[in-house]
């Protein structure tokens, strides 16, 4: 019996393992394939080791420039929804306004909407508008739709902040403006964060809303939906695991760097 | 702290004056209009029950309220109009508010900072040391004990010098011990200091303790103000007699006046009442409140009633309860003029025969006595009574 013993003693660490190993495969096999050598045109079938598509992460026509409109619609939006969305949940955690209680339901509406609804009825706007399909109609969908992930985040936040915070601030000597930036911002930061880095991550791979209001215009996911009707390229798990490394670097740095910080303080 | 008498504080800078001040939500009014004085220098105490509008009034000085009515005066300066952060006044918040984002150091050298003083480092390091909290300077508030962080708190208001300091409830949130401790290093560090402090506390120890001055506030009133002794020797109300330590009150019916004593009648007995400790109006005949505090009070066994000196008020009653608490023993008599008499017999010579069910008289030093209107609650200010648990519902209503 001492193995159903060790058994017991380590399975929430078994568990969690597995756990990650189902989360992570995925990636694994992006990064395994962005090494392939695929025969014809479709990188579904491991062939042989080859660093090419590393060595020419552009060679493909279309993709960097897509990947480049990405990270630019991915940016602004993320800014766009991030100031709205931080404005919004100062707005109704701290004011008392008519139709507060309307505010606060609708704004979680987009993110209970199906989005192939949103985005048709989005479509059909811009469309009667007479607006030109592009990279100002994504924008605004995107802003729009990160718009309520970032209130979320935030509200949350400033919820839980202590208003003698502000007041004591004010007590000692800061104006609105400092006690504003001073208070008011680093203790709302992470919850501002927080909506920033989800409404990038929503907006970066956002395909729904944004095919149907690209016009001619091509975005990363979608270069990426279109060349997998005609075959994939490697190129394509190059960017994806690249990301991938890009994302847990900053995190490991962020973690490093805070560690560091905190063991100076203490 | 040694600039600070040739700085902010000089002359009479630190008075506080209230003129009128008062402050209504809608049709609920928290403060009715007052006039207060607190002197430069002085550590003056607001006191009452949650509710009573004494953190209102805190608030109105420091700015954060704004008043309805009146105006407020730091010295000579009107500083009704100033928004907080102009006024030189600082807080200790209840739960003390400290910046969570913020080194100890940065808390305490907040204030400095936003008046554009860059060389803080010594400023902040004496006023650790005078918290005695140097070697956390670096810590962040959520690793301190709440003592450590309501010591960070004082030095954060402090280190500013300013004319008058605000303490809201700033021991509330301590166990009793350590309460009882920092009562005595606040006294400490405002003698040190000079500066005058207005400390706003529901713990009527803890007031009388501390302070010089007490206001005793009740459903946005001043019931009554004055030196700790004062009040609990001259209660002007049932409020202040029960709220500030245990009052017996006896319902009496004036018999007569003379040479500056009223005599009354309360169940048969004659009771002496110094005209002087009176603050009812009377009149033959009308009646009144008698109050006496109950370790004025002596106790002797009916057997003894002989023995009691001449000129004593008395009252007969039998012992109903008596409960032995070390250096005293606590009776409840039950007398025909008042049930549930309460008095404190300190343990010198016990007298074995003082049991339950004994017979006993009652008698005190006229002097002791004081009169209240007797159109008041007997039991207001008592510990859940209308008075205080329901202040807010009376005052809302």
């Amino acid at each position: 019996m001492p193995f159903i013993n060790w058994l017991k003693r380590r399975l929430v660490v078994i568990a969690g393992l597995a756990t990650l190993a189902y989360l992570l495969l995925p990636n694994v096999v992006v990064t395994v394939f962005s090494f392939n050598n695929p025969k014809g045109r479709f990188n579904y079938e491991w062939q042989e080791f080859s660093t090419e598509a590393w060595r020419d992460p552009c060679g493909v026509s279309g993709l960097c420039g897509s990947l480049t409109l990405s990270l630019r619609i991915a940016l602004w939006a993320t800014l766009g929804a991030t100031v709205l969305g931080t404005m919004i949940a100062f707005a109704l955690v701290r004011y008392r306004f008519r139709a507060r209680g309307a505010v606060n339901s609708l704004i979680f509406l987009p993110m209970a909407m199906p989005e192939v609804v949103m985005a048709a009825s989005l479509l059909t706007l811009f469309l009667n508008m007479g607006a030109q399909l592009g990279f100002w109609t994504i924008l605004i969908a995107h802003i729009m739709f990160c718009l309520s992930f970032v209130v979320v985040a935030v509200k949350a936040r400033v919820m839980s902040m202590d208003p003698r915070l502000e007041q004591a601030a004010q007590d000692l000597y800061a104006g609105p403006v400092q006690t504003f930036l001073r208070v008011t911002l680093p203790i709302a930061a992470p919850g501002i964060a927080a909506g920033a880095l989800l409404a990038f991550a929503l907006s970066f791979d956002d395909f729904i809303i944004t095919n149907f209001n690209a016009g001619s215009t091509v975005t990363f996911p979608m270069f990426v939906w279109g060349s997998a009707q005609r075959g994939t390229p490697v190129q394509i798990n190059v960017i994806g695991t690249a990301m991938f490394v890009i994302a847990v670097l900053l995190v490991l740095v962020s973690m490093a760097v805070g560690n560091r910080r905190n063991r100076r303080k203490a | 702290m040694k600039t600070t008498e040739d700085t902010s504080t000089a002359g009479r800078g630190g008075d506080v004056r209230l003129t009128g001040i008062g402050k209504t939500y809608g049709s609920f009014t928290a403060v009715h209009p007052l006039d207060l004085t607190v002197p430069q220098g002085s550590f003056f105490a607001l006191l009452g029950a949650s509710g009573c509008g004494k953190t209102t009034t805190l608030r109105m000085i420091a700015g954060l309220e704004e008043p309805t009515s009146g105006t407020v005066h730091l010295g000579d300066q009107d500083v009704t109009a100033l928004p907080p952060y102009k006024r030189p006044v600082n807080t200790v918040f209840q739960s003390y508010a400290l910046f969570p984002h913020l080194d100890i150091f940065e808390n305490v050298a907040f204030g400095l900072r936003r008046r554009g003083i860059r060389s803080v480092k010594k400023q902040v390091g004496e006023m650790l040391e005078l918290v005695q909290l140097g070697e956390q300077a670096r810590k962040k508030p959520h690793q301190l004990s709440g003592g450590q962080q309501q010591r960070v708190a004082v030095a954060r208001a402090l280190i500013n010098h300013p004319k008058v300091l605000l303490l809201d409830e700033p021991l509330g949130a301590l166990d009793l011990k350590l309460r009882r401790q920092m009562q005595l290093e606040l006294k400490r560090i405002q003698t040190e200091v000079g500066i005058t402090f207005v400390h706003v506390t529901h713990d009527q120890e803890e007031a009388m303790t501390m302070a010089d001055t007490v206001a005793v506030m009740n459903a946005g009133r001043v019931e009554q103000l004055g030196s700790p002794a004062d009040l609990y020797e001259n209660p002007r109300t049932t409020f202040v007699a029960n709220f500030l330590g245990t009052s017996n009150l006896i319902e009496a019916e004036v018999d007569s006046a003379s040479g500056g004593e009223l005599t009354l009648k309360a169940g048969g007995g004659k009771l002496v009442l110094p005209e002087a400790r009176n603050s009812a109006a009377t009149t033959t005949g009308g009646r009144v409140l008698v109050g006496v505090r109950p370790e004025k009070i002596s106790l002797t066994h009916a057997d003894d009633a002989g023995e009691i000196p001449g000129g004593r008020n008395r009252i007969t009653g039998r012992i109903a309860d008596s409960s032995f608490i070390g250096v005293s023993t606590q009776f409840v008599v039950d007398s025909p003029v008042c049930a549930g008499f309460e008095v404190y017999v300190q343990n010198i010579d016990r007298d074995v025969r003082l049991v339950p069910g004994a017979e006993v008289v009652l008698h005190w030093n006229p002097a002791h006595t004081f009169g209240l209107d007797a159109g008041q609650s007997l039991l207001a200010g008592t510990v859940g009574s209308a008075g205080v648990g329901t202040v807010e519902e009376e005052v809302a209503r």
